[in-house]
């Protein structure tokens, strides 16, 4: 028996049967496009979390006032006022393994710059800010340290701040604003970060020296935060446990007594992250498996039904001398092409729905090789062996019996 | 067994129908002899277990007892495999329902056997195909549809696809069952130019005027033969064919 004979049945086969493979195949599309959809979704939030957790700067250090059983991480202005600027003189002196190291206050403010006005945070940290979260200014300068000493009415403005009160494309460098009433230069301008992935614009900020925003806009000797940065990567642990010990020193705890700070590294808080993207990138890559496993029935019910339908056909072939075998082969070969043709235009249906996602849903994507293996595989696994199984069932009756069948 | 010289050689050949735990003997003990060159014809009441019998004489089924020789070789003992080949090399068989494919072109349900073997190329099949549905009167129907066709025709395409590959007999299973007349006379007269060419054909009928264009008829009762007789007053379809009666369509309808 030749295989071009084998191969000339099932294309007749196939091209007279046009809705049905187009059905078949169906099944098998819509799961591998879903599938690499999904993944695709859940991959890139997830690669998007770690960039905009890094971007908060890869070796840096924060401390939080308020002890860290009490919640997760705490991101805004803390509620609980432990940390003051002793703490971070204690911490430059003491701790080796940091580089940088900056208080940080912070106050919702109103801006006026001529008959405009914006409502934003206004940050007050020390010039070692910038480094410590990689802030790089585009026009003007960072403020020196007698601007700090002397607290300077100076401030540097992100993107966002500057197109607001002076509109896009003016340089604010050298114009002034006020800050609750208080006239302040602006000296630099950030460059653009963008949104980061919790939707925060990161350009919307106004950092101001430390000495000017706690002593002329707050009445309080308590910080926000404290952030540093340790000298490398690997002397961030070691960190981490000095400045704890510097501060329960500092803060005079007994060794009963809990932490009223919360030290976290950069790396700490995109493990949290990233286990929140994994949750849902499990979430979303089971909801693909479920709609890959509902493409399989249906791809299992449309093959069963297909070559039960075919009994007849089966009989008829096995009457005028087909063999069992060659009866097996033409179902292979039909389904084989229907799996892999559909798996193929899945695949382009899966990486163009990601793309549009991407472009039109605002929400990154990232196609992964993985994923289109195993989608492809899966599906023309299921649909072979589905196209297989019944056929193997029906050539292994006698002739007569599958010329009966009804 | 000594070999018979007989084309086909039957010796009590039995076929039982398990039903749960009911059995039922639809074939009790037959012997038959048919020399090359015969036309039978199969006879006998409904249930009689005709088809029964011609579907193991085609190798499509398997008897619960006895012995078959076909052209001297013991069927019995072949593999599936070997008796998809000899179903494919020496038997044409023809079913009451036709049993041609849907929605395949006449000349493709023509060509089908031949694809079961790789004796021909495309080329050949082809002609081949052709020669078959000219032989039958089809020639200018070979891409037609079964659907496109009436039964008769579709009857005559199923005999082209069992010449094809030059079998040294045709099975025909009440080949004329759902013909009409004048279709029947056309198909029997096919069934005597094969047989002159020295075809052998073994025929189930339900009308006797049909099996009178057979050289003997056979009768089967409760599963068994209960007579196998030459025909004595045997017709000839050529004769016949110009005797019916002219239906004018017209007159019909009117
Ligand atoms: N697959 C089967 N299972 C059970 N019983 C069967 C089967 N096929 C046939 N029979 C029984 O065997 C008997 C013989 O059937 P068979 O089809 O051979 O009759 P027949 O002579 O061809 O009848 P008809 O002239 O009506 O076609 C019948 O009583 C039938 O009910
Ligand atoms: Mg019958």
């Amino acid at each position: 028996m030749r295989i071009v004979n084998l191969l000339k049945i099932a294309y007749r086969s196939l091209s007279k049967n046009k809705l049905r493979v187009l059905l078949t195949m169906l099944g098998i599309i819509i799961g591998v496009a879903s599938v690499i959809a999904m993944l695709a979704i859940g991959e890139g939030s997830k690669q998007n979390i770690q960039a905009s957790v890094s971007s908060l700067g890869t070796n840096s250090v924060m401390i939080y006032p308020g002890s860290s059983n009490m919640g997760g991480v705490r991101m805004g202005a803390g509620s609980h006022s432990t940390l003051t600027i002793k703490d971070v003189e204690a911490i430059t002196a003491k701790c080796e393994y940091v580089t940088d190291v900056s208080p940080v206050v912070q106050r919702s403010s109103q801006i006026i710059a001529g008959n405009q006005n914006w409502h934003t945070n206004v940050i007050g940290a020390y010039g070692q800010y910038f480094s410590i979260r990689n802030l790089t200014i585009s026009s003007g300068v960072g403020y020196s340290t007698t601007d700090e000493k002397v607290a300077a009415k100076v401030c540097i403005i992100g993107l966002t701040v500057s197109t607001n009160l002076f509109g896009a494309g003016t340089d604010p460098v050298g114009k002034y604003i006020r800050i609750n009433s208080i006239p302040f230069k602006v000296i630099g301008l950030l460059d653009k970060k963008g949104q980061n992935t919790f939707g925060q614009d990161q350009d919307d900020i106004i950092i101001a020296p430390f000495n000017t925003v706690q002593k002329r806009m707050l009445s309080t000797i308590y910080l926000n935060s404290i952030l540093a940065s340790a000298k490398s990567e690997k002397d961030i642990d070691k960190a981490k446990e000095q400045i704890t010990s510097i501060i329960r020193t500092e803060h005079r705890l007994t060794p009963a007594t809990e932490d009223d700070f919360t030290v976290r590294s950069q790396a700490d808080i995109a493990n949290i992250f990233g286990s929140i993207s994994n949750i849902m990138t499990i979430l979303l890559a089971s909801i693909a498996g479920i709609s890959l496993i509902v493409g399989g029935i249906g791809i299992m019910n449309i093959m069963l039904v297909s070559v039960t339908e075919r009994t007849r056909e089966i009989g008829i072939r096995m009457a005028v001398g087909a063999k069992g075998r060659d009866v097996l082969i033409q179902f292979m070969i039909e389904s084989v092409f229907i799996s892999i043709l559909g798996g193929l235009i899945g695949i382009v249906l899966g990486i163009l729905i990601s793309v549009l996602v991407g472009r039109f849903g605002g929400w990154p994507v990232v196609i992964t090789p993985t994923s289109i293996l195993l989608s492809f595989l899966f599906s023309s696994a299921v649909g072979i062996f589905f196209g297989w199984y019944p056929a193997r069932k029906a050539a292994a009756l006698n002739p007569i019996d599958a010329l009966r069948y009804e | 067994m000594e070999a018979s010289r007989s084309l086909i050689s039957v010796k009590d050949l039995s076929r039982t129908y398990k039903m749960g735990e009911i059995e039922f003997y639809a074939l009790r003990g037959v012997s038959l002899e048919i020399q090359k060159g015969d036309f039978a014809a199969v006879m006998g009441p409904s249930g009689s277990g005709k088809s029964t019998f011609m579907n193991l004489l085609g190798c499509l089924d398997h008897p619960t007892g006895g012995s078959y020789f076909l052209d001297g070789v013991d069927v019995l003992k072949l593999s599936k495999n070997q008796l998809a080949e000899l179903r494919n090399q020496k038997i044409g068989f023809i079913f009451q329902s036709f049993n041609i494919l849907a929605r395949t072109s006449a000349i493709e349900n023509v060509e089908l056997p031949m694809l079961y073997n790789n004796k021909l190329n495309t080329k050949e099949r082809k002609e081949k195909a052709m020669a078959a549905l000219k032989s039958v009167g089809l020639a200018d129907r070979a891409d037609h549809l079964p659907s496109q066709l009436s039964g008769g025709q579709q009857q005559r395409v199923a005999i082209a696809r069992s010449l094809v590959n030059d079998p040294v007999v045709i099975m025909a299973d009440e080949p004329t069952g759902n013909l009409d007349t004048r279709s029947s006379y056309e198909i029997m007269d096919i069934f005597q130019q094969l047989n002159e060419k020295g075809i052998t054909i073994i025929m189930v009928t339900h009308e006797t005027d049909i099996a009178q264009f057979a050289r003997t008829n056979i009768l089967f009762r409760d599963g068994q033969i209960v007579s196998n007789v030459p025909v004595t007053e045997r017709k000839f379809a050529k004769e016949e064919l110009p005797k019916l009666p002219e239906i004018n369509p017209r007159e019909v309808l009117t």
